[in-house]
């Protein structure tokens, strides 16, 4: 049997990437809680704001934990617009469309950042790049150790967002009850705007978070796009609390599954549970009954 | 009717006689890929234009096929042609082992989509692991051209391979719109409740029409090997060949006939053009494919063919004065 | 023709249908009436095979269809139209039918000209080759009819198909359901219409809270005390009796 030198890094590093995953699914969760869309663009989505991140630092010499709050605001306007002026329009308010609308942008964004950057993998070269923490049981890298707790921050103000905020009322009305939402005066539109924006400026955050300890090349996207369904449909859909579950979850699934079966073998783990969720219990963990 | 006929007759005809007339084998393999994108996008189309389910993993019938054909050449020493038999139920297989989970278990729509893309990525890290498929290196299938062993030393034999195909499946596709089987198919795909009220076994029809799907596109997956000599996993299970499939069935018109076809002439061309006038930089014809899909979705939902047929029928009204008033 | 033994369906804590009997005989029309939550629609989807009650039967011409396959029941004989109405959208009328004779014709030019002879007689022949997209809610109405009818049923089950038509369009269903039971067609149907429940059908079911609370020829049923009860509240029967002695005078 492993011992706990090998398997409490494992565990412990897995808790904390899936605190960022769970970053980036709860953009996604909240994407189709609201709008009840499926966003296959949210992985290129995160690759762009990577990107951003990266050359802000690259040209600007901005650090990318403090390009939190530029980063967010930018992904944010991005969403919104996306939302406004392409996916609405072109989806004609049907599901099967606005996946294959989210599927056109991913195309077009994945393949002008080919065209523009190159497929060269870049990387962050940080003063405190490879910084340790000490927890005793094991040595964890500090960028994951800082990536934990700005995820976790960052969840909570989502949730107080959400949860306190008028803006958050108005979107959990439209949620709830579209039709309801538009008869007290609630701008529908607006509101989706609103939330998919949101759901990207989540994003922009994750970026920030995740460059320091991983890469980004056009490719990343993909990666992430299907760990992050499988964490919202581990957590269900629409679900807050489901998502950040599911994030730590599949952050220490892929660690285990890395350990045990190798790099691409463990990849094969989040596809399953993702098939296995789908088919045996499609409303996830959390998540609640259409 | 007759008309149609003599139009199809003509058409072959022309067809057949392309690689008399036309001797560049830039062309040549240029028009190769047209029919062939035309044949796959064809084989999606049965599932997503005529069932109306959606895959986004069409490749992992494709890529199935293709291994199952260079691995059988290389371990058995097995014919193509034979192989492409196998290739064939390989794909089959595929698409009822997939088809029967997704849709025992009442999956429609995104959700549907999603889990073809997932199956399809197991796939590929399957084949990116497995010795039998020489993991990441791919496959080379050895050199040895003629007729017999589905191998041709100049472009107008893979040209006359791909014109069979694509004929096949516009066969399938006009026998589909003109069965019972089909006239179901599609009920389905409008409403799965009403049509099992009115008679139709919704799930057997849909695990059809994948099972059909998977097949054809198994034979793609042969086709695909004999005429580039190699396969690996991210061109057998990667999500090019999915997206291609699915893009030029939508852009060309969804549940018709010449749609896919005509989607992969306007595909090949736009991506021939944006090579030769624009930049020869990877991305920029797929970013234009992506610029093509949305204006598609927002303005020609039904695809060109769609809009040609609005187009005539407006043409008509005007032109037949006050016809019915609706 | 049909007969149910006991059907309950509960969802959650609620008995939607609870131990419901009834028999519908060949060549009848039969109206299944009932405020509305009572229980209807959900009698009709067990019947038909939507759902699976949690206990009884349904047996249809000797056969046992309880929990059967729907497509099968349909091709037995059983076919039902649905409340909220349900067209093929992008099929024309015309190939809307026809999927419905698909049932007993195999070759499309044959259920196509069948579908046309249908067509007629729900009088949408106008509309045969236009999108169904197009039917206003009365055509979409009677194409629902239509699809049912072209199966060659035994035995039509109708949900509210006059719901949201005008008096002459109802009037018009009233006829063409009429012509369907002539032309040897057994017909059940739930309706909230009471004028052309009481022209139409020969016997009544009245369906409250889940359970039948009353069955009989429609002059019955309408004075029966139960059924008044049940539409109008609680004691509406014998405030009702009280102000028809003490004579409002309005001759009624």
């Amino acid at each position: 049997m492993l011992e706990l030198t090998i398997l409490a890094p494992a565990l412990i590093n897995g808790a904390m990437t899936g605190a960022v995953y769970a970053l980036i699914a709860l953009g996604l969760t909240l994407v189709f809680g609201v709008l009840h869309i499926i966003n296959f663009a949210h992985g290129s989505l995160l690759m762009v704001a990577m990107y951003g991140v990266f050359f802000l630092n690259l040209y600007l010499g901005i650090d990318p934990y403090l390009a939190i709050p530029v980063m967010t605001a930018g992904m944010f306007a991005l969403g919104f617009g996306l939302q406004r002026s392409v996916i609405s329009k072109a989806s004609h308010g049907r599901d099967e469309m606005i996946l294959l609308v989210t599927l056109g942008i991913s195309l077009i964004i994945e393949n002008l950042s080919l065209y523009l950057w190159s497929a060269d993998t870049r990387n962050l070269q940080l003063s405190y790049g490879f910084a340790v923490v000490n927890l005793g049981v094991a040595l964890v890298s500090r960028t994951r150790v800082i990536a934990f707790i700005a995820a976790i921050v960052l969840c909570a103000m989502l949730w107080l967002l959400i949860g306190r905020t008028d803006l958050g009322k108005a979107i959990r009305a439209v949620a709830k009850e579209k039709q309801g939402a538009r008869v007290v005066g609630i701008d529908v539109d607006h509101i989706y705007a609103m939330s998919f924006g949101i759901g990207v400026a989540c994003l922009g955050a994750a970026a920030c978070l995740l460059l320091p300890i991983y890469y980004v090349n056009p490719q990343v996207g993909n990666v992430f796009v299907l760990v992050a369904f499988t964490i919202v449909v581990l957590g269900g859909m629409g679900s807050f609390v489901g998502a950040f579950v599911g994030g730590i979850i599949i952050g220490i699934a892929e660690s285990m599954g890395g350990l045990f079966l190798g790099e691409s073998l463990g990849q094969i783990g989040i596809f399953l549970i993702f098939i296995g969720i789908l088919l045996f219990r499609p409303t996830g963990l959390f998540g609640a009954r259409t | 009717m007759r008309r149609t006929v003599a139009v199809g007759v003509v058409a072959l005809g022309l067809a057949l006689a392309v690689p008399l007339v036309v001797r560049s084998g830039f062309w040549l393999h240029l028009l190769t890929l047209m029919l062939f994108f035309g044949y796959l996008g064809g084989s999606w189309n049965i599932l997503g234009g005529y069932a109306g389910q959606f895959s986004f993993g069409h490749a992992a019938f494709f890529g199935t096929g293709a291994y199952v054909t260079a691995i059988l050449q290389l371990n058995l020493g097995l014919n193509p042609w034979v192989a492409m038999l196998f290739a064939v139920t390989g794909g089959a297989l595929v698409g009822l082992v997939i088809g029967f989970l997704s849709f025992r278990y009442g999956l429609r729509g995104s959700y549907f989509a999603l889990i073809t893309l997932a199956f399809s990525e197991v796939l590929r890290v399957l084949a990116t692991t497995a010795k039998i498929t020489n993991g990441g290196q791919g496959l080379v299938v050895p050199l040895r051209a003629g007729l017999g062993n589905f191998q041709f030393p100049s472009k107008a034999g893979y040209y006359y391979v791909a014109l069979t195909l694509t004929v096949i499946s516009l066969a399938v596709a006009w026998g589909i719109e003109h069965s019972r089987f089909g006239a179901r198919l599609m009920a389905v795909r409008e409403n799965e409740e009403a049509a099992e009220a009115l008679g139709v076994n919704a799930f057997g029809h849909k695990l059809a029409a994948i099972t059909i799907a998977g097949m054809m596109a198994g034979a793609g997956g042969t086709f695909y090997v004999q005429m580039f000599y190699y396969i690996d996993p991210r061109i057998a299970y990667g999500p090019a060949i999915s997206v291609e499939s699915l893009l030029v069935s939508i852009i060309g018109g969804m549940g018709t006939v010449f749609g896919p076809f005509l989607g992969s002439v306007v595909l090949h061309l736009v991506g021939d053009l944006t090579r030769q006038g624009l930049t020869d930089a990877p991305g920029m014809s797929l970013v234009l494919y992506g610029v093509l899909l949305i204006l598609i979705l927002r303005y020609l939902p039904n695809g060109l063919i769609g809009g040609a047929r609005s187009l005539a029928a407006r043409v008509g009204l005007r032109a037949g004065g006050a016809a019915s008033a609706g | 023709m049909l007969r149910v033994s006991r059907l309950s369906k509960s969802f959650g804590g609620l008995r939607a249908v609870d131990d419901v009997s009834l028999e519908v005989a060949e060549g009848r029309i039969v109206a299944l009436i009932g405020p509305n939550g009572a229980g209807k629609t959900t009698l009709f989807a067990m019947i038909s095979g939507f759902l699976r009650p949690d206990a009884g039967t349904v047996v249809f011409r000797g056969t046992d269809i309880t929990g059967m396959a729907r497509h099968r029941i349909c091709e037995l004989g059983l076919v039902r139209t649905f409340q909220l109405v349900q067209p093929f959208v992008g099929l024309t009328v015309r190939e809307n039918i026809a999927i419905g004779a698909h049932v007993r014709l195999a070759r499309r030019r044959d259920a196509l000209a069948k579908a046309a002879e249908v067509a007629e007689r729900v009088r949408l022949t106008r509309q045969l080759d236009e999108p169904a997209a197009r039917l206003t809610v009365a055509g979409r109405k009677r194409l629902e009819l239509a699809r049912a009818l072209a199966t060659q049923p035994k035995l039509l089950l109708l949900d509210e198909v006059m719901a949201g038509l005008t008096p002459t369009e109802t009037e018009e269903v009233v006829q063409i359901i009429r012509a369907i039971r002539a032309s040897g067609v057994t017909v059940l149907l739930i309706e909230h219409v009471m004028q052309a429940v009481m022209r139409l059908s020969e016997h009544i079911c009245v369906l409250s809270d889940g359970r039948i609370i009353a069955e009989g020829r429609p002059a019955e049923i309408a004075a029966h005390p139960r059924v008044i009860e049940a539409y109008l509240g609680h004691g509406a029967a014998a405030r009702m009796v009280a102000s028809a002695t003490t004579g409002s005078g309005d001759g009624h």
